[in-house]
């Protein structure tokens, strides 16, 4: 009996089944398995947030040539989210379509709350590099971790910072006004500020929290009332557009408070800020997370930003580019340990990361399980020369820090 | 009234002048032209970037420049009137506005390219300055502006009154085929106000300079206020302009001050509410 070759037989069935399941699982598979990590990373460059997604924008332009001398092959996508919430979700999603299997976004908590939903549906895993919104970390996103303190970790961080200035330079304060953004972030500090101070233990009454819009064309009014109230010390949440504007309002309308003191936002330390006011820019303080100079990862960085950005005035912009530098840092080296980009499985490696050697001052990058890192400490950053200028904590300051701040008078 | 109240109102009164002067080139090339510039605030913007470069390049205060960057921006207006905009006179609203909009994207996104996002400031000498009235600190840089301001609108104002062109213009804003009947040169008129219109736009930026910084994003916000100002005041009237300015920069100060800063606009749109529903022509515009 002859066997007709040109029939079915059951193993040739099973071959050609597991060669036809081969053939349509090949592309994402051989994705799966390539060298390099493709990811997109979501900035406002352009809109009200533009000149610190710019400066965001910075960073991850220069991580690209460190990340590569570090050993890590990353393939980076620059995408504008316009400051815009629908932006940042629209391009999140074209993103994604268009092969990126990481995200790191995205400075402002709104946009990147935006950009979470899609990565939370498309199962590809978000970075957190700035945005201080506690629902980030609070809504059970699994496929989300932030490398950022939340709001209430600033401000809580923030107020220790000004336990330690005040014990460093013998000032009493009695009374502050807290004034603050009304966007997200802003907002975020508020709700921190509310739950934290009470229990602070600080010195002096906290007389009035002022909102204020960050988009206003100027802050004459919030000054007016400020001035009314008469604080010894000001506590600002701003952005470095209206930073500039309140610091003006308060030299115009004479108001002279012992400091002006941030516990945790940016405006006084940004290069817009000293270019528009010069030396009335300094002496104010920021209590936030800064990068070390004394991290080789730092180093490294800071030579890298010096060769591409040659006419910057400082070293490295410390806060935006040392989060947004850690953030592709912590991708990178996920993807390296998970071996693969396929989002389940970047995403455990992410949640499993334990990263002693990165940019800002701090223990090692750990995420606990909702994804946040709970151990990102503040530092005292003060403006002297036009510079910003660690010191407090002593062990990493380079100047003690000066208050009450001297008058505005003879400044100028 | 405490001298503080006192000290808001009045900087919300000086800050509304200079509102009401960009509102007023907006109401003039709506009340003759019926075409509405989409673009008004972007436009501010260019001025305001205009004396910032003057400023930073020649040193020149953007009070002394004034004039030049007026005069400029009436070339502008006139020019772009005659080879962009006249075309769509007469056509469909959406037309205008599409057009309208696309000039303003492509002025936002030139001056991105060219200055980037950042705010640019006028540091100017006595930027910091304050006059001291009794228990009030009044902003040199915002007596100034406002005193600008009314200059220039009184200017304005006693064109359009006094000058033979000025009551051509009228003539067409009162009845177009009259005008066209006694054989005024409408298309001329009608670049001619363009012109005004952004010349008032290049004062109002200049000033506004010396107050805020120049950055992008402040266009669409400018082109918003200006046009919650003419609909307060009642579109296509001058003196309704500068009252609607004041009103905006006076209600916004006390609500800013009383009820809460970051309310301000939501307190100029409610106001807005109030005039369309109470007043749909606004304060000083005539009977729909």
């Amino acid at each position: 009996m002859s066997t007709d070759h040109r029939q079915f037989s059951r193993r040739g069935m099973l071959a050609g089944t597991a060669a036809g399941a081969f053939y349509l699982a090949a592309p994402s598979i051989i994705r799966a398995q390539t060298h390099s990590i493709k990811i997109a990373v979501l900035m406002p460059q352009s809109g009200y947030l533009a000149q610190a997604g710019q400066s965001c924008h910075r960073g991850a332009l220069v991580s690209a040539s460190v990340l590569a001398e570090l050993g890590h092959k990353v393939e980076l996508v620059h995408v504008d989210i316009e400051s815009n919430p629908d932006v940042s979700r629209t391009q999140a999603e074209r993103a994604i379509n268009e092969g990126a299997q990481c995200i790191i976004g995205a400075f402002d908590s709104a946009c990147t709350l935006a950009i979470a939903q899609v990565c939370e549906q498309r199962q590809v895993p978000l970075i957190v590099n700035i945005g201080a919104a506690p629902q980030l970390t609070e809504q059970g996103y699994k496929f989300l971790v932030r490398n950022f303190p939340t709001g209430g970790m600033l401000v809580s961080n923030g107020l220790k910072q000004i336990q330690a200035l005040i014990d460093a330079t013998k000032i009493a304060p009695k009374t502050a006004v807290f004034l603050h953004a009304n966007d997200n972030f802003g907002m975020a500090q508020r709700q921190g500020m509310d739950k934290v101070f009470p229990n602070s233990g600080l010195p002096f009454k906290l007389l009035e929290s002022i909102p204020y819009d960050p988009k206003a064309q100027d802050l004459s009014v919030e000054v007016t009332k400020i001035r009314g109230l008469n604080p010894d010390l000001l506590l600002v949440v701003t952005r470095a557009a209206d930073a500039i504007k309140l610091v003006r309002d308060i030299v115009r309308q004479k108001f002279q408070p012992m400091g002006i003191i941030s516990p945790g936002a940016p405006g006084l330390y940004d290069e817009e800020f000293y270019k528009a006011l010069g030396p009335l820019a300094d002496y104010h303080i920021d209590a936030i997370p800064w990068a070390n100079p004394k991290s080789k990862v730092t180093q490294t960085l800071e030579a890298a930003f010096k060769k591409e950005q040659p006419n910057f005035r400082f070293a490295v912009e410390c806060f935006n580019v040392g989060f947004t530098f850690d953030a592709l840092l912590i991708a990178a080296d996920a993807f390296k340990r998970a071996g693969t980009a396929t989002g389940p499985e970047l995403m455990k490696a992410l949640k499993a990361t334990n990263l002693t050697d990165h940019a800002m001052i701090g223990p090692p990058i750990k995420f606990d399980d909702k994804g946040q890192n709970v151990e990102i400490p503040s530092s005292s950053v003060q403006n002297r020369a036009q510079t910003p200028t660690v010191v407090l904590p002593a062990e990493v300051a380079t100047m003690t820090p000066v208050l009450p701040e001297p008058p505005w008078q003879g400044r100028t | 009234m405490t001298a503080i109240t006192l000290n808001v109102i009045v900087q919300g009164l000086l800050t509304g002048l200079v509102y009401g002067l960009m509102a007023l080139g907006l109401s003039v090339i709506f009340g003759v032209m019926r075409v509405v510039n989409f673009a008004h605030g972007e436009f501010t913007v260019v001025a305001m970037y205009a004396a910032f470069v003057l400023f930073e390049v020649l040193h020149l205060d953007p009070l002394i420049v004034l004039l030049p960057i007026a005069a400029v921006f009436f070339g502008i207006g006139y020019l772009l009137q005659r080879t962009l905009i006249n075309p769509f006179v007469g056509r469909a609203e959406h037309e205008q506005f599409i057009l309208l909009v696309g000039l303003a994207t492509v002025i936002v996104n030139g001056l991105l390219l060219v200055f980037g996002p950042d705010a640019r400031p006028i540091n100017l000498s006595y930027s910091f300055d304050s006059y001291a009235v009794g228990p009030m600190f009044l902003d040199k840089v915002r007596v100034f502006a406002a005193i600008g301001a009314l200059a220039v609108a009184a200017a304005l104002l006693l064109f359009f009154r006094y000058t033979r062109t000025g009551t051509a213009i009228r003539a067409c804003a009162d009845n177009l085929t009259g005008a066209a009947v006694i054989g005024l040169d409408v298309k001329q008129l009608y670049a001619v106000t363009f012109g005004l219109g952004l010349a008032c736009v290049g004062a109002a930026g200049t000033l506004m300079a010396t107050i805020a910084d120049a950055s992008p994003s402040l266009a669409q916000a400018y082109t918003l206020l200006a046009f919650t100002i003419v609909i307060i005041g009642g579109l296509g009237s001058m003196v309704g302009a500068l009252i609607g300015g004041i009103l905006i920069g006076v209600s916004e100060a006390l609500a800013g001050f009383y009820i809460q800063p970051s309310m301000k606009s939501m307190f100029s749109f409610a106001l807005l509410i109030i005039v369309l529903v109470l007043r749909p022509q606004g304060l000083m515009g005539r009977r729909l």
